[in-house]
């Protein structure tokens, strides 16, 4: 081990001359993809120069971005709250109790195989028609607000999610991290919290990212009971302009909010794989 | 080797039969109409999937005035022009108001009705009028991209505005209690609040058209620059007032004469 580690160091190492690099076909290939893929975002920015209306920028601009407030506020706090129900329905999920582990796996059933767009409107709509109800419980003045019965809806759908990425981030962590620790004395609570849970975050960690851009396209729907995010915003000025480029600047914002979060993902990567790297 | 050329063949015999044959039907004219389906009485779906209504009949009679064989389509109301724009369909006879807006993106022929547009309230509700003033601090609910959403933004600027994607929606979050009050078409809040489903609810009163917003009422829409297809709509439509036809579908649905004042 060590031996072939000093060789790869030593700076004698003869190389071959490199292969001419040939025009083969799956060159060539590439090459015109490449071409059709710069010409195709050329001509987006041309059409975008041209189409460029002072007057429709101002008239949408700030509804654009009260739109995108809206949906970065109702996709943060969903996939917040999304992370701390999740925690006990992993829990369920793992749990030797045929109870807990039932209930949680019926939730998380339940969840993931319907639509986010029918949960929505269960929530919405659904428990509207029990008004009475839940203004005996107090709990009118929550649900009659539309952004609160999305934002539930939200959470406990993504929450099922996480729980899933969640649970298979601590099954992949090997049962001898876990024996090590016991054999240690450490409490079984110490060892998830410090041994379990760090190795596992590495492991969820890109599923998590991408739930969250999951969530922010999915986020779209929330149009259809009233909560006016970006999407919203751009169907409504389509529908007084019916020009494209309400659609254009709505795909072009969603992807700087995607690259962005990608880009924090990375450093995070980074930041938790420190130990990992030589 | 044979078989294949003997497929092409019949397949190109096929081909050449096919187009002969709606070379020989174009002597008809055919259109395609598209309408909404969720703005009832003027159009409706029935429990099987096929649209109702007085839009519907009153379609039918200007095709059968204008000798064409007409299909009905649903469409979203939100994709309904950028669909008639993309040629997805030829006409659009769905309670579309004239208005400027839309102008510059389509024509329309004339108006085949025109209706004020109204308020309606829960029963039990302390907001006294119509007035801008006596509906501030309250939610308001229309559908989106209606002519009615473009004149409460213009005109209810004091109220807190909710946009429902079609008039099903809005009904429902009022009889919830979600909202204080609801504006739209006069005959659509009408038909609701005589029905069970509007059994929480009163028509709060009408309110005066703004023909700046409103425009004269509502036409049938053709794509931007098909004059011929909408004169020929307008002039159906003044042959159906004459021959009774129109007063005999418009009696089927409504009391009153919904075509308004002669423009």
């Amino acid at each position: 081990m060590t031996e072939s580690y000093l060789n790869a160091r030593t700076p004698t190492t003869l190389r071959p001359p490199a292969p001419p690099k040939r025009w083969t076909k799956p060159r060539v290939i590439g090459h015109v993809l490449v071409g059709i893929w710069a010409a195709l975002i050329i001509g987006l920015l041309f059409y975008l120069y041209t189409a460029w209306n002072p007057e429709l920028i101002q008239k949408y601009g700030p509804t654009y971005w009260s739109g995108l407030k809206t949906t970065i506020g109702l996709v943060g706090s969903s996939i917040i709250l999304g992370a701390l129900i999740s925690i006990p329905v992993a829990l369920g999920r793992m749990s030797k109790n045929w109870f807990a582990s039932s209930v949680a796996y019926a939730y998380v059933y339940f969840f993931r195989g319907t639509p986010l767009i029918a949960q929505v409107f269960l929530i919405y709509y659904g428990v509207g028609s029990f008004k009475t109800q839940l203004e005996a419980v107090g709990l009118w003045v929550f649900f009659r607000e539309a952004w609160y019965c999305a934002l539930v809806s939200f959470a406990l759908n993504t929450a099922a999610y996480q729980a899933e990425i969640l649970r298979g981030a601590i099954r992949s962590v090997s049962l001898g991290q876990w024996e090590g620790a016991a054999s240690l004395g450490i409490s079984k609570f110490v060892t998830f919290w410090k041994v379990i849970l760090p190795q596992a975050l590495i492991v969820a960690l890109r599923p998590y990212g991408n739930e969250v851009i999951l969530m922010i396209k999915g986020s779209a729907i929330v149009a259809l009971i009233t909560v006016y995010d970006l999407m919203g915003y751009t169907r409504l000025a389509y529908s007084r302009t019916f020009d494209f480029q309400a659609y254009l600047w709505a795909a072009i914002i969603y992807l700087i909010l995607v690259e962005i979060l990608r880009h924090i993902w990375d450093w995070m990567e980074r930041r938790i794989t420190r130990h990992l790297i030589r | 080797m044979r078989i294949t050329k003997r497929l092409a063949l019949a397949i190109s015999a096929a081909a050449l039969a096919f187009t002969m044959g709606a070379a020989h039907a174009e002597d008809a004219l055919k259109l395609t109409i598209a309408s909404e389906g969720a703005y009832p009485p003027f159009n409706n779906l029935t429990p099987d999937g096929k649209l109702e209504g007085f839009d519907i009949d009153i379609g039918n009679a200007l095709c059968a005035e204008m000798k064409a064989q007409c299909t009905w389509v649903s469409q979203d109301w939100d994709g309904m022009i950028p669909a008639l724009q993309a040629g997805k369909f030829d006409a659009i006879i769905a309670s579309m108001s004239i208005t400027p807006e839309r102008l510059e993106k389509v024509d329309f022929s004339k108006k085949y009705y025109n209706t004020p547009p109204a308020i309606a309230v829960p029963k039990d509700s302390a907001i006294k009028d119509i007035t801008p003033e006596a509906l501030k601090g309250k939610t308001l609910g229309v559908q989106a991209s209606t002519s009615h959403s473009n004149f409460a933004q213009a005109k209810y600027s004091g109220s807190e505005l909710k946009m429902y994607p079609t008039a099903d929606e809005y009904k429902l979050d009022i009889s919830n209690g979600r909202i204080d009050a609801v504006m739209d078409d006069v005959i659509v809040l009408g038909q609701w609040l005589d029905s069970d489903a509007g059994a929480c609810c009163k028509l709060l009163g009408t309110i005066e058209p703004d023909v700046s917003i409103h425009g004269p009422g509502a036409g049938v829409t053709v794509k931007k620059g098909n004059t011929a297809l909408a004169d020929k709509f307008t002039a159906a439509i003044a042959a159906i007032r004459k021959n009774g036809k129109y007063k005999e579908i418009n009696d089927k649905y409504f009391k009153i004469d919904v075509y308004g004042g002669e423009d």
